[in-house]
């Protein structure tokens, strides 16, 4: 077992740290405030790459890996946890989808502009009754001759505002269950008729993320835009979404490390009781177990994405990742809040926004809820008939 | 046409500088950096292959460690990278260095219309010698401070920027130039240029390689071969804090006088 990254990835990381540094984490603050993403920065990130990490050069990625996006993930949200759910949305589902069930044209298509930086891409599964439970999906699909058309509504699109490409899940078999007749279809956001994105909605973290409702009202799409097989849309979801939480993972990583290290500085200069609050065996004694469960966290996330890189069943692996270092996340944002005291919680440092950030990491992409569920499916749980 | 940058890696000055008994730096252990000013001469480069396409090869000379900072340039965007490294290099000068470098640069090849590219200054030697120097030992005109590039076929007008001014001048390749800080801001590496870095070209030129290229001579590379010699290195004590006068009052201004005569500024 090796624990180090290789040549690319360490250099990538570099990249990762160096760019966050410089140019996510002055700009953290206001888009937090003004609850909107920098799209110049945005720009940035698609010209270095940030967009297409795992995907192969042939349709125009970096041809990199799942560790690499994950080092991506975590320098990232250690500056913002906004960025970061931007690219991991159109990372691990939008392109995933593509990636897993396109065929040549489609990636040609639409996968090509999306990961060489041209594209934005989002994902449209949660619809307003169908969360973790997709069975109360009402977004539907009706063949007319050579097209389908779409009606319904999605509920907390990610990137939706700006994107250029989503992934739509419609029911296409009502007289089935849900998993059994759902159908992806690739949409232009931008340029199809009967599309219409509604305002940002406003959240408790991850303000600046653009998240929002998406209606689809006659809206009407060629036959080559199904992906995949008709009816064959639930299992590309879930794939997806398994994909996905190992980008949650690595970003829930990057904001608690991201709050450690703010809190760090800041306990070296604090002075209380006459000597900085760092030299208290409370403070360090907080931050050695704080650090410790960050570290853990990052292992579980790196495996699951080794697993996905080796083409292994990761499912299990990346629910572990999610559920855990979701976790870590929110204790560890909270616990540097009340580190740096009244401070702190104050708008003017960036620990209170981390741990605002960190809650959505416990809900979205699957519940921690559901976590234990898929990860309890994989234990062998049932009782030998 | 080809763009040769030449690049070195030095201390982060950021960091501690360690210094060994014998008055060089202790680089091994220290953490590296690539000199910031060589950063803007390859952004120059990388800019011209943007612009024409052209080649972009960068040059160090140093330790094998150094290889990974080609490979940085390498993932901005450079084609292909060339280590001069050797027992025999060690110790070097700036005569000495530009004497390798040049005979390295020699042995890559320069032809008519290309472009060698340095920065103005390392940060660790703050010399600003070994652009200038190469220049003079391949023959080539050279334009220093560049703070603007232009290229058009043969011709380079270059804005050379001086403390009170600049001067607009215009020479032939092949050239060398030397860039400031105030050129350009360099690019990042790109997700794209990193897993493609390790697949590109680093060539590796020793002794054996340069040896017989006619300005590499036992007697002037190396420590051996270095006019200069290092009385003591050492981290310089930091400047006290400055005084502060505070008012528009005659009073102040009569006590920033005589603190100014006192020093014989006045």
């Amino acid at each position: 077992m090796d624990f180090k990254l290789t040549r690319e990835q360490q250099l990538a990381q570099e990249l990762f740290r160096k760019f966050a540094e410089t140019e996510i984490k002055p700009l953290a603050h206001d888009m937090d405030e003004s609850e909107q993403l920098d799209m110049e920065l945005l720009g940035k990130m698609q010209k270095y790459g940030f967009f297409g990490i795992p995907y192969s050069k042939e349709y125009g990625g970096a041809g990199g890996d799942n560790l690499t996006y994950t080092l991506c993930m975590e320098e990232v949200s250690k500056q913002d946890g906004s960025c970061g759910i931007t690219i991991s949305v159109h990372t691990s589902l939008c392109c995933a989808c593509i990636d897993m069930a396109g065929t040549e044209e489609q990636k040609q298509t639409y996968l090509r502009p999306l990961v060489d930086g041209s594209h934005f891409g989002c994902f449209g599964l949660t619809e307003p009754n169908a969360g973790s439970d997709v069975q109360g999906a009402q977004t539907v699909a009706v063949q007319d001759g050579d097209d389908w058309i779409i009606n319904g509504s999605k509920i907390f699109t990610t990137n939706s505002s700006f994107a250029d490409t989503c992934i739509v899940f419609a029911v296409t078999d009502k007289t089935v269950p849900v998993s059994k007749g759902l159908t992806a279809f690739i949409v232009d956001l931008k340029h199809t008729p009967g599309v219409d994105v509604q305002e940002n909605i406003k959240r408790m973290g991850i303000r600046a993320a653009q998240n929002c409702i998406v209606t689809y009202d006659d809206v009407r799409v060629s036959k080559d835009r199904v992906l995949g097989e008709v009816n064959k849309g639930f299992k590309i979801a879930m794939k997806a979404l398994d994909g996905g939480r190992i980008g949650i993972a690595a970003q829930s990583v990057g904001l608690a490390q991201g709050a450690i290290n703010e809190t760090i500085e800041y306990v070296k200069v604090r002075e209380q009781f006459g000597k900085p609050i760092a030299a208290f065996q409370n403070t360090q004694f907080k931050l050695a177990e704080m650090q410790t469960k960050i570290d853990a966290a990052r292992l579980l996330t790196w495996r699951a994405a080794t697993a996905k890189d080796n083409h292994e069943d990761y499912s299990s692996l990346a629910a572990m990742a999610k559920l855990f270092a979701s976790d870590v996340a929110n204790q560890v944002t909270r616990e540097c809040v009340q580190l740096m005291g009244g401070y702190g919680y104050c708008r003017e440092y960036p620990v209170e926004r981390m741990m605002r950030d960190a809650k959505i990491t416990e809900i979205y992409e699957g519940t921690s809820e559901v976590m234990k569920m898929v990860i309890s499916g994989g234990m062998n749980l049932k009782k030998k008939k | 046409m080809k763009v040769i940058v030449c690049v070195k890696q030095v201390p982060d000055t950021s960091g501690k500088v360690a210094v060994k008994p014998d008055g060089t730096l202790d680089r091994a252990s220290m953490l590296t950096i690539i000199n910031p000013d060589d950063l803007n001469a390859v952004e120059a480069a990388l800019k011209l292959k943007d612009e024409t396409g052209c080649e972009v090869v960068v040059v160090t000379m140093g330790p094998p460690p150094a290889e990974k900072m080609l490979r940085e340039i390498i993932a901005m965007g450079a084609d292909r990278g060339v280590l001069i490294s050797a027992r025999e290099f060690g110790g070097s000068d700036t005569f000495a260095t530009s004497q390798i470098i040049a005979a390295g640069i020699n042995h890559l090849g320069l032809n008519d219309d290309d472009i060698v590219m340095c920065g103005r200054q390392a940060i660790d030697g703050d010399t600003a010698q070994v652009g200038p120097q190469i220049a003079e030992k391949l023959n080539l005109p050279q334009i220093t401070y560049a703070g603007d590039i232009k290229v058009d076929g043969r011709e380079v007008i270059v804005k050379r920027m001086l403390e009170d001014g600049f001067m607009n001048i215009k020479m032939k390749t092949p050239c060398l130039i030397t860039c400031i800080k105030e050129l350009n801001e360099p690019r990042y590496m790109s997700t794209f240029g990193i897993f493609d870095a390790y697949n590109k070209p680093v060539e590796v030129f020793d002794y054996e390689t340069l040896k017989d290229e006619p300005l590499i001579d036992k007697n002037t590379i190396g420590l051996q071969g270095s006019p200069t010699n290092i009385l003591v290195s050492f981290t310089p004590p930091l400047k006290g804090a400055g005084v502060m006068l505070e008012g528009a009052d005659k009073n102040t201004c009569n006590e920033l006088a005589a603190i100014l005569e006192k020093k014989h500024i006045i």
